[in-house]
């Protein structure tokens, strides 16, 4: 009797959670291998490289409080484009909703005179209105007039970052900051408090947690949270089912511009203290959470992990940056891989490869 | 500077920054037409430039470069189609990938490289008797580049391939209804992989026309999101490449004139002005989308799939 050995291809209904864990985990897997090629070709041990990221995110306490600080813009971000990404409106613009949101943040610090403790209070709700305001646009250009909403919330992003040029060159250039382009320092009261010794400013942390949390109930339980997710899926069945593709479409950059502003003002309030430069302010979060809420499957609670996992990548790099003398661009290297290996695996998540041995 | 002369550098300046804009947006138009949109297009010109670059550096002929830059954008748009075409990824985040992919590595790469000055770069010509012809010789004929001239005489070329000629049908039918022309016996598949690849190595060559052409010199994402205003002619043109030469020297020519405000506005503002109306003409172009969808492929980023749909 003959022994064949074969495989057979099945389309799977709904991939399952353990499915999708291991398929994503494959995915990161092989996206750090063909990285560490680049490294080698770079001229830099791979494995001395993950080494090095590895420690200098996980390995100390100041790496890990570095891994969270910098996951901390990404689980706010993130979590506002999971919103999005669900409603299928592509929103490339978080980059560009955390700089306005900073903005409005600082001007509130430097101008508005507020007494202290309600100082950072209005801080939030501006930045929030502010990014909420600059996600808006395109998601107004898009249901009126058709507007392709990658393109349009592109390109808000290098308005937004010449815009906070323009600020910290010219009229909010401070007077105190002797000649650079920055602006003066907040005053103390606007000022985030921070986990002793770190760099974490927790009132943040807690904020992205809870509306990680809050969104999560929001998308599975609410009618609102049901409506984003048929017009994402379906929207000709969103049609006929009477939801509103305006409203929905303002919803959800509402909150994922929002949540960008929100995780400006953490970054300007937390680490920076002053408005200054746009690449110095992100170092692109709002492009790397993009990948963040696509790899938590559009799950808001799932960016939680997710996020962390881009804190390490972020702490790691800069750690490499300075040790083996990588330029910071790196972190787009493992961003396009990583997202590229990730939409490429999910072929294995529609179908099933099953290998038979038949006699 | 007479209103002659201003007028005769404002054209001439904006065939020369509406040439990479042309040579992307022709690409993209073709990957479109086959209903594949790549939003890879920054990464795929960045490379190109890079790529160009380095290869002049080191061996000393531009032309070379542009021909690797070519080679470089072409091999990089594969990705994209494979991703997309053969394992039926989301186009748009696979065309963003590419993006960061580009942006990442010639930033990795090309750090050893900034600044440094290119000796040998695409030399400017002058065709000394039609130079002569009143304003249009200064124009066309007076310190342009060959690659100018490539990408004017793509534009019909391009044109007649796609709406005179049995290519042309193929392409498009595969990019409006590709079950349809699947069952004519077209292989869809591959048609798309062609015009992604058509797309890439234009894009290469925008991208290595800014580095050893236009400014010889290389700076990380010296592209500056060129490749995303491509994106936005792309829809601008209705998928046509007359309309799309129409819309790149136009873009050039906005482009250009804003710096004529430079006395009077900052130049951060200056800086943004081109991303503002990458916007402002899609704006206007939005009537005649929205009304008819004119030219937009109806199975425009829809993966293919026999005996699906």
């Amino acid at each position: 009797m003959k022994r064949r050995v074969g495989f057979k291809v099945e389309r799977r209904p709904v991939a399952s959670g353990r499915v999708v864990f291991f398929v994503s985990l494959l995915a990161i897997l092989a996206a750090l291998v063909v990285a560490g090629i680049f490294f080698r070709i770079y001229g830099v041990s791979p494995i001395r490289a993950y080494q090095l990221i590895l420690s200098g995110s996980l390995g100390s306490r100041f790496g890990l409080a570095e891994t969270v600080r910098r996951a901390i813009p990404l689980l706010l971000c993130g979590v506002g484009l999971t919103i999005a990404f669900r409603a299928l409106f592509w929103n490339i613009g978080a980059e560009g909703q955390l700089l306005i949101g900073a903005v409005a943040a600082a001007g509130v610090a430097l101008f508005s005179g507020l007494p202290g403790p309600l100082l950072l209070p209005a801080m939030f709700i501006c930045g929030f209105i502010g990014g909420a305001a600059w996600g808006l646009i395109p998601a107004i250009l898009k249901v009126m007039l058709g507007l392709n909403d990658v393109i349009t919330t592109l390109m808000m992003n290098y308005i937004a970052i010449y815009f906070v040029e323009w600020l910290i060159h010219g009229p909010w250039k401070g007077p105190t900051a002797r000649g650079f382009a920055y602006s003066d320092t907040f005053p103390r009261a606007a000022w985030l408090p921070t986990l002793f010794g770190t760099r974490i400013h927790w009132p943040t942390l807690v904020l992205g947690l809870v509306l990680a949390v809050v969104m999560y109930i929001f998308v599975t339980r609410t009618r609102s949270g049901f409506e984003i997710r048929v017009i994402g899926e379906n929207p000709d069945a969103a049609r006929f089912a009477g939801i509103s593709q305006l409203k929905t479409t303002l919803l959800v950059m509402f909150i994922s511009g929002g949540f960008a502003g929100l995780a400006g003002v953490g970054e300007i309030a937390g680490i920076h203290m002053r408005l200054l430069g746009p690449t110095n302010i992100s170092m692109g979060y709002g492009y790397t959470a993009i990948i963040v809420a696509w790899l938590a499957r559009r799950n808001p609670l799932a960016v939680i992990v997710t996020s962390l996992l881009f804190g390490v990548i972020m702490a790691g790099g800069d750690v490499i940056k300075v040790s083996l003398g990588l330029p910071f661009q790196l972190i787009n290297v493992f961003n396009g891989l990583i997202l590229f290996f990730l939409i490429g695996s999910e072929i294995l998540l529609r179908y099933k490869i099953s290998f038979l041995l038949r006699r | 500077m007479g209103w002659e002369t201003w007028i005769i550098t404002t054209f001439s300046r904006s065939l020369a920054y509406g040439t990479p804009l042309l040579l992307g947006t022709l690409g993209e138009i073709y990957a479109e037409r086959s209903g594949v949109l790549n939003l890879g297009v920054e990464g795929m010109m960045i490379m190109g430039a890079y790529s160009a670059f380095t290869t002049a550096y080191i061996i000393g002929n531009p032309w070379l470069g542009i021909l690797v830059a070519a080679v470089v954008g072409g091999a990089f748009s594969l990705i994209h189609a494979f991703a997309s075409v053969t394992l039926k990824a989301n186009q748009v985040v696979s065309g963003l990938s590419l993006t960061m992919l580009g942006l990442g590595l010639s930033g990795m790469f090309g750090r050893g490289w900034e600044g440094k000055p290119l000796p040998v770069s695409i030399p400017k010509i002058t065709v000394s008797g039609l130079s002569k012809i009143p304003f249009l010789g200064p124009i066309l004929f007076e310190g342009q580049n060959l690659i100018v001239y490539l990408a004017i005489i793509l534009v019909p070329l391009l044109w007649y391939i796609l709406y005179r000629t049995r290519i042309g049908i193929t392409i498009r039918s595969v990019g409006e209804s590709p079950a349809t022309a699947d069952s004519l016996g077209i292989n869809v598949d591959r048609v798309r992989y062609v015009c992604v690849f058509i797309g890439g190595v234009l894009a290469g060559v925008a991208g290595g026309y800014l580095s050893v052409a236009y400014r010889p010199a290389w700076t990380e994402g010296m592209t500056a999101g060129i490749g995303w205003i491509v994106i936005a002619l792309t829809i601008f043109a209705f998928w046509n490449p007359a309309y799309g030469m129409l819309g790149a020297y136009l873009f050039a020519a906005l482009y250009h004139l804003s710096y004529r405000l430079q006395p009077w506005v900052s130049p951060e503002f200056l800086k943004a002005m081109p991303y503002a109306f990458a916007i402002l003409v899609l704006i206007f172009v939005s009537r005649g989308t929205l009304q008819k969808r004119m030219g937009a492929p109806a199975a425009l980023s829809l993966p293919y799939t026999r005996g699906e749909d």
